[in-house]
């Protein structure tokens, strides 16, 4: 299942129009021009999905690589163990959700990568103390092999509940 | 507590009423006469003797006829707004019925002492009283704080709803009923087609307030409440355009079709020709603003004033002056907010929203006053049929509508959507005002009277009181919260954050061609001609100063949930050490407690965050200025990497602000020099203080990623920890400066410095206004992001 053409059509338009250069590639700069994703709490981090690391510059196909976790998941999909994981299925979805905490690239979610999500977050009448407690409260809730942080398969249980399909997507990406 | 509060409330406004009541009464007997009290200097008549009667120094008199109509104006307006305080002595009330159910009751209530004593009431919805005084200021405040972006975004489906809808409104309910009124047995053969069809246009007018207070507080999506919030403004244009082409028709024996295509043709005019003269109106405010920085007091005066000439002038030539203030105030806003200073802009704010509130707050008021006091003419079926009509009709027009409009929409309406929609359709004041101004040839005007008395009554209390009930019943949340985990709690909002801002990273399809070839324009042409560009004071420095202290006096203001927290702070040393420390046992009140911090303090995603157009409410620029203050900090602390190394952070400034002497200028300048960075183009201007914000983060790149050291990079630190490091950005609770883990130089950044700070949007190469802090948070302007 890929991405219509017409999608592809706009979200290169998109991409020329952020490209304030015109050099073919997005840079830092070009994404925070987004006034908006200035005002989200976690806009850093969402800017930051997107260059692989190592790399200052972002081009076409790696913008909609990353823009394509967020189509809504084909839910008739057959699982067939043999094709790699589409990259909107749930399981993708979720490693780009914990990719955003784990900026280490670590594979796990320690306990000041945790508070430090939460510090952006939180507003600023919470205490230190408060925030601590809180993310003592996570760790403990979902770290199952004791190791005082989160791997990817403790977060992935942890929101076993969640309709993450729902959540993560989009819906003009379909 | 309450009861006491309320019951004191309620004796205020009876003694009001009376004193209301025993003024108006003295003013009666007293108007005759010429002169009350007074002692006559000398007589007229003849006197037989001559007397002499000496005439005594008053030393107690009372003229009252001098004063009564701003007296009485005065008690009038005090008195509703006693009733505004009486409401919200409880939250409750407000939350389950609408403001203005209360203000009609209330109203009623005097109305009906009022009556009681044969008084009449001031003649306040009387056309020119209405439409001259107490509409603008309403029409001002809802353009002055429209959303631009999504307004401009959704303009057609507005435009659809507010002039189809109301074409199909009014054609709908003027034909049916006049197809009632051929059926003899209610009485009513004597109202022709054409005074059918106007009273159909009056009664179209939709006045979503009660709906939207709703809306806000469930939180709807935000293209649906622009379309609700859009459509009731220009709704009433049309409604207006509609009544006056009308009556012009009403008043014909014979309506040929040239008549009609007459009709269609002066619409167009009167529409496109006020949106006109507001764009021209607002384009002159917006340059005269550009002159008044030796005589800043005034500048406020400057919106009003024009605002209100062009409502004026656009009266004037009989078009719509609605539409002309609306667009007037979106025009001005945008350049004015640049070029006023910040108290005039708080100012500019604050007094459209009391205008608009005492006038809105009158305006229900004397709607129910007026009700009893007036005569009506009272015809069962007429009146059930308007209602039932009405209602069929806003639904049927809503979902036929919507049929041909969600194709080309690309967040389209749902059922809830819809239902929300046609059910939020309440009628104000404006169908009010215009029933009254039908001529008296109309013979059955009481009956119209009536008619639209009763659906205004019907539809703000019925459907005002029953929407919220209604609207969180089908909007039945899913997960309750206390089923949640922490975890499930803290992820979820993640994940809405992250889609909304993929959301915006995408443009949401806008059509961004237009958004953007407009942008170009508006960049090169009217922003040099309508904003003053050297202005000294607008220095970043000065900014971040105001925003602190804002920021600071804001936190001083609210209440401080947990006493204990008294800011700890604590330094890298110290977080090691809490990590070694043993697992705390978490009880079931904390956990509960700890759920009610999330709730209440996690930053809500755009969409949640549309509390700037309540009516009642002043934009709230918090979140926004806090997630600002926040990203600076980070900034600043991502290019330090000297802070990596020092654990030491400042502990005891828990307020930062400039060092006296400090000064932000030189700080950047040395840190350029010694970078010596090509790629930034470096023009000289006197903005160059907030054009270093751009070298800012890309030397952080640059420093960052690359695995050497930087020769300057020792230098510059020195420099940031004594020109900088007092600008640390408020972290005012003393939370310790949140430090990465400690890392190799050769490792890749943890996070890519975050580059909030460019000069806004538009143009970090050209004006680079230096205000993208004040633009940001403190005005939080031109619609986009305004929480």
């Amino acid at each position: 299942m890929k991405i219509s053409p017409a999608h592809i059509i706009r979200l290169y338009d998109r991409f020329e129009f952020l490209d304030k250069e015109g050099s073919g590639q997005l840079r830092l700069e070009d994404f925070a021009e987004v006034k908006e994703l200035a005002m989200n709490p976690i806009g850093d981090r969402i800017i930051g999905a997107f260059f692989s690391p190592g790399q200052e510059t972002v081009d076409f196909p790696s913008f909609v690589r990353i823009l394509a976790h967020f189509r809504p998941t084909d839910k008739n999909r057959a699982k067939d163990s043999t094709q790699p994981e589409p990259v909107n299925s749930r399981t993708s979805k979720l490693k780009f959700a914990f990719q955003l905490y784990d900026q280490d690239r670590d594979g796990k979610i320690s306990r000041a990568e945790l508070l430090q999500v939460l510090r952006e977050m939180l507003g600023m009448q919470v205490t230190e103390e408060q925030l601590e407690s809180i993310a003592d409260r996570a760790i403990q809730e979902a770290d199952l092999d004791r190791d005082d942080a989160i791997s990817f398969e403790e977060f992935r249980k942890s929101l076993e509940k969640v309709n993450i399909e729902h959540k993560m997507s989009i819906r003009f990406l379909r | 507590h309450f009861r006491l509060a309320a019951f004191c409330a309620l004796l205020l406004l009876l003694f009001f009423c009376t004193g209301g009541k025993c003024e108006i009464q003295s003013s009666n007997p007293a108007s005759p006469s010429a002169n009350p009290p007074v002692v006559k200097p000398f007589d007229h008549e003849p006197q037989p003797f001559p007397e002499e009667e000496k005439a005594n120094l008053p030393v107690f008199t009372m003229d009252y006829p001098r004063i009564q109509v701003p007296f009485e104006f005065t008690l009038w307006v005090l008195l509703a707004s006693f009733a505004k305080i009486g409401f919200h002595v409880s939250h409750k009330i407000t939350i389950w019925i609408p403001e203005s159910c209360l203000l009609i009751s209330i109203g009623l209530i005097v109305g009906a002492i009022m009556h009681s004593v044969k008084e009449e009431p001031p003649a306040v919805l009387s056309s020119n009283v209405f439409f001259l005084y107490m509409l603008p200021p309403i029409v001002l405040e809802n353009g002055y704080f429209m959303p631009t972006r999504p307004f401009f975004e959704n303009i057609g489906t507005v435009v659809w709803y507010a002039v189809v809808g109301t074409l199909w409104n009014s054609i709908g309910i003027g034909l049916s009923l006049f197809a009632i009124c051929q059926i003899e047995a209610f009485g009513v053969q004597d109202i022709n087609l054409q005074e059918n069809l106007l009273f159909a246009s009056i009664i179209s007018a939709v006045d979503p307030v009660a709906a939207l207070n709703v809306f806000e507080d469930i939180g709807v999506n935000e293209q649906l409440y622009i379309v609700i919030f859009g459509e009731g403004l220009f709704n009433d244009a049309v409604t207006v355009v509609l009544y006056n082409m009308f009556s012009f028709v009403a008043d014909m024996p014979v309506v040929e079709s040239t008549d009609v295509f007459l009709g269609v043709a002066r619409f167009f005019v009167v529409g496109i020709g006020g949106v006109l003269f507001g764009f021209l109106f607002g384009f002159v405010a917006a340059f005269t603003t550009r002159f008044t920085y030796n005589v800043r007091q005034i500048e406020p005066l400057f919106v009003f004033m024009y605002s209100y000439l062009a409502y004026l002038v656009a009266e004037l030539f009989a078009i719509s002056s609605i539409m002309a203030i609306v667009m007037c105030a979106i025009t001005m806003k945008y350049y004015v907010e640049e070029n006023v200073s910040q108290r005039s802009c708080t100012t500019i704010r604050h007094v459209v929203k009391m205008l608009a509130t005492i006038s809105e707050t009158l305006i229900f008021f004397f709607l129910g006053v007026v009700t009893i006091t007036t005569e009506h003419e009272w015809n069962w079926a007429y009146i059930l049929f308007t209602l039932l009509f009405a209602f069929v009709w806003r639904g049927l027009g809503i979902l036929v509508l919507t049929q041909i409009v969600n194709p080309f929409r690309t967040i389209q309406f749902n059922y809830k959507d819809q239902f929300g929609l046609a059910y939020g359709g309440l009628r104000g004041a404006i169908c009010f005002a215009l029933v009254f101004t039908l001529p008296d040839n109309i013979n059955r005007k009481n009956l119209f009277v009536t008619a639209s008395v009763a659906i205004i009554i019907f539809t703000v209390f019925i459907q005002g009181i029953s929407i919220r009930p209604i609207l969180e019943y089908i909007n039945i949340r899913r997960t309750n919260k206390d089923l949640n985990t922490i975890n499930v709690e803290v992820h979820s909002r993640l994940m809405e954050h992250v889609v909304c801002g993929i959301e915006d990273l995408c443009g949401q399809w806008s059509h961004y061609y237009w958004k953007d070839k407009f942008k170009k324009f508006n960049d090169r042409v009217l922003r040099r001609i309508l904003i003053r560009d050297s202005r000294a004071e607008s220095s970043i420095v000065a900014l971040y100063k105001k925003l602190e202290l804002q920021n600071a006096m804001e936190l001083l203001d609210t209440p401080m949930g947990d006493i204990s927290a008294a800011p700890s702070i604590v330094s890298l040393h110290d977080e090691k050490l809490a990590a070694s420390r043993p697992k705390k046992k978490f009880l079931a009140a904390d956990v509960k407690k700890m759920h009610d911090i999330l709730s209440k303090n996690m930053y809500q995603i755009r969409q949640k965050t549309i509390a700037f157009t309540s009516k009642h409410n002043l934009p709230n620029n918090s979140q926004a200025q806090e997630i600002l203050i926040r990203r600076h900090q980070s900034i600043r602390r991502s290019i330090r990497p000297g802070s990596f190394r020092d654990p030491v952070v400042h502990k005891s400034q828990k307020y930062y602000s400039l060092q006296p002497g400090g000064n932000l200028e030189s700080a950047f300048t040395l840190r350029r020099r010694s970078h010596g960075d090509g790629k930034v183009a470096n023009r000289d201007s006197p903005r160059s203080s907030s054009r270093s914000l751009v070298p800012l983060s890309r030397l952080g790149t640059l420093r960052e990623s690359d695995p050497r050291q930087q020769p300057g990079a020792p230098g510059v630190d020195t420099v940031d920890e004594r020109g900088l490091g007092s600008l640390k950005g408020s972290s005012l609770r003393g939370r310790k400066a949140p430090l990465p883990a400690p890392r190799k130089p050769a490792r890749p950044p943890p996070l890519p410095p975050p580059r909030g700070w460019v000069p806004d949007n538009q143009d970090s190469q050209e004006e680079g206004t230096g205000r993208p802090l004040i633009r940001h948070s403190s005005q939080g302007s031109r619609g986009s992001w305004r929480p």
